[in-house]
């Protein structure tokens, strides 16, 4: 039992747990800077992305794949601000039409080429793929001590964990800066902080965990992540380091009770068949959230009147 | 110091003017479509000086400041301060945004915000510590909420605000102080309070300089007025400058001669 866990399962729902992670920090900056759909607007045109690189390429390796993305997450970004600029409309209806359009191009480009050869489809695309993410290599927890089996680890462990501890390392070195300009942007600018380049770097920091747990998750959970976690941890207390912790603490507890709840819970239920693991997992961020919404201690925040007395 | 010392010192004031004003505008020009929002203003900011920038609504007072602080950007003109551009002064100007202007939904307490003044003391890459604690509760004294210190924000009053973001301003230690309506929606008792602690700047010799809108106070609290209507129409001494005619033509004759003798009496 525990040597198939440690082969089928750990691997997965450690994936997850990273990806989960990686999402909901940015998230947290996202949200409170009420542009929490960016996250939405990244996972969605990765898929023209992905599209566009396995067209360039011929290959769906990772590589190609991320750079793809990536570029298609900084056209986005691009295209995001000029549509608010020239149309002179508000940020989130920029938003939906970019992703939205780019999306639907995606699956358009996506119809017309010849993937029938490789794993490339919009179910893929929605899902991702955490089940196949299995330990061949593993022959019970004694292998995580094993220098052999680990080399045989879903490459996906060490390009998230890789990702994830720079992510932090940045949130580190440039907390006081993301802080004061989520908050006040024009006393920051004051104070000499370069706003934009700050706004820039979160966004980036945003499509490059994306893009990264896109692969191995899908981008139903990425969507889920950047949004579910961290306002379901704004619920829970009034400190934005404390936020950040719950929303780690939600993200990765979403993660391992969705991949068990898909897993073995229709089995429990007498079913036969698992669940989508990503499904169940964006499932249980959302389940998260709605607790928090009904119980947390900081739902009840009184909002000071506009005029004062 | 060395007597060589000094005198390099000494030669490198003289090479960077003087007597500069804590704050010099030039043909400031701000523009948010096609029509400007503010067109070419000029300000010279005595030291130790208190002054009122004043206008009707939409007159451009708060994009000016932003205009000059180089938050907005500006289609023409050029801001000094002391003498210098800004990038080279920052750590002597502190800016109060407008309280309306930011989201006091944000997970933070009065203190946090406060510390945010200390931003500059602190450099880059090093967290906020103990010592920046108890400078932020001085801060807090100073305008009488050093009780409310561990407070989330929202929960918080519109003066009571007010009053966390002038001592974010005092955290800075600045020789110049920019305030967008510091006295917008407050309470009599936090005017009085802020009125007390610009009034305070000012007798350090610091300079302060607020967009304000209830002209009946501006007598009594500021000794010089600029009156703005996009472009700038008068700026000199509150006494000499704070006319009546000189109001008709800032509001566009829009001030009943009733209002204006009202203000005739409230300020003598």
């Amino acid at each position: 039992m525990s040597a198939e866990f440690v082969q089928l399962s750990l691997t997965p729902m450690i994936v997850g747990v990273l990806a989960a992670i990686a999402c909901a920090l940015p998230g947290n900056f996202l949200l409170l800077r009420r542009q929490a759909l960016i996250g939405d607007a990244i996972s969605h045109v990765v898929l023209p992305g992905i599209v566009v690189a396995f067209l360039v390429t011929g290959t769906v390796t990772a590589w190609p794949m991320m750079i793809g993305a990536g570029l298609a997450a900084l056209v986005s970004v691009a295209m995001i601000e000029g549509i608010k600029r020239l149309g002179r409309i508000e940020p989130g209806a920029a938003m939906g039409v970019v992703f939205t359009t780019l999306f639907a191009a995606g699956v358009v480009l996506l119809e017309q080429s010849d993937t029938s050869g490789v794993h490339l489809d919009v179910e893929h695309a929605l899902y991702g793929n955490l089940e196949s993410l299995i330990w061949f290599d593993a022959e019970g927890w004694a292998s995580l001590l094993d220098p052999v089996a680990l080399a045989g680890l879903p490459p996906q462990i060490l390009r998230l964990a890789v990702i994830l501890v720079l992510t932090l390392a940045l949130l580190g070195l440039f907390w006081k800066e993301l802080a004061i300009s989520t908050f006040d942007p024009g006393f920051a600018q004051a104070v000499g902080i370069p706003v934009r380049a700050i706004g820039f770097g979160l966004v980036m920091a945003a499509a490059i965990a994306a893009v990264a747990s896109f692969d191995a998750v899908g981008s139903i959970i990425v969507i889920a992540m950047f949004v579910c976690p961290p306002a379901a941890a704004r619920l829970m207390t009034n400190s934005l380091g404390h936020q950040i912790g719950w929303s780690v603490f939600f993200a990765a507890s979403a993660a391992i009770v969705g991949y068990i709840a898909a897993g073995y819970g229709p089995i429990w239920l007498g079913g036969v068949h698992a669940v989508s693991a990503a499904g169940m997992i964006a499932t249980v961020s959302g389940l998260i959230l709605a607790l928090c919404a009904l119980f947390g201690p900081a739902r009840n925040r009184l909002s000071a009147p506009s005029e004062g007395q | 110091m060395s007597p060589l010392e000094l005198i390099a010192d000494r030669g490198k004031v003289i090479a960077e003017a003087p007597s500069a004003e804590p704050m010099a505008v030039r043909g400031l020009t701000v523009s948010y479509g096609e029509k400007p929002a503010v067109f070419s203003v000029d300000m010279a900011v005595p030291e130790g000086s208190m002054s009122a920038i004043i206008g009707p609504n939409g007159a451009g007072k708060s994009t000016f400041l932003k205009g000059s602080l180089g938050i907005v950007p500006k289609v023409a003109g050029e801001a000094r301060f002391f003498g210098k551009p800004l990038d080279r002064v920052r750590g002597r100007v502190a800016y109060v945004p407008q309280r309306a202007s930011v989201d006091w939904d944000f997970p933070a307490r009065v203190i946090d915000v406060v510390m945010m003044g200390l931003y500059r003391q602190i450099g880059l890459f090093r967290p906020f510590g103990k010592s920046n604690r108890s400078q932020a509760i001085d801060c807090l004294e100073r305008v009488g909420m050093a009780e409310f210190a561990q407070r989330q924000i929202g929960q918080l009053s519109g003066g009571q605000q007010q009053r966390v973001f002038l001592a974010r301003a005092l955290a800075q230690n600045a020789d110049l102080y920019l305030l967008d309506e510091p006295f917008a929606g407050v309470d009599m008792a936090t005017e009085s309070a802020i009125v007390s602690v610009l009034k305070g700047l000012k007798s350090e010799g610091r300079t302060v300089v607020a967009v304000h809108h209830d002209l009946t106070t501006v007598r009594s609290y500021f000794d010089r007025v600029a009156l703005i209507n996009v472009r700038k129409l008068a700026e000199g001494p509150t006494d000499t400058t704070f006319t009546s005619e000189a109001l008709q033509e800032t509001y566009g004759g829009r001030l009943a001669d009733t209002q204006l003798a009202t203000l005739q009496q409230a300020n003598g």
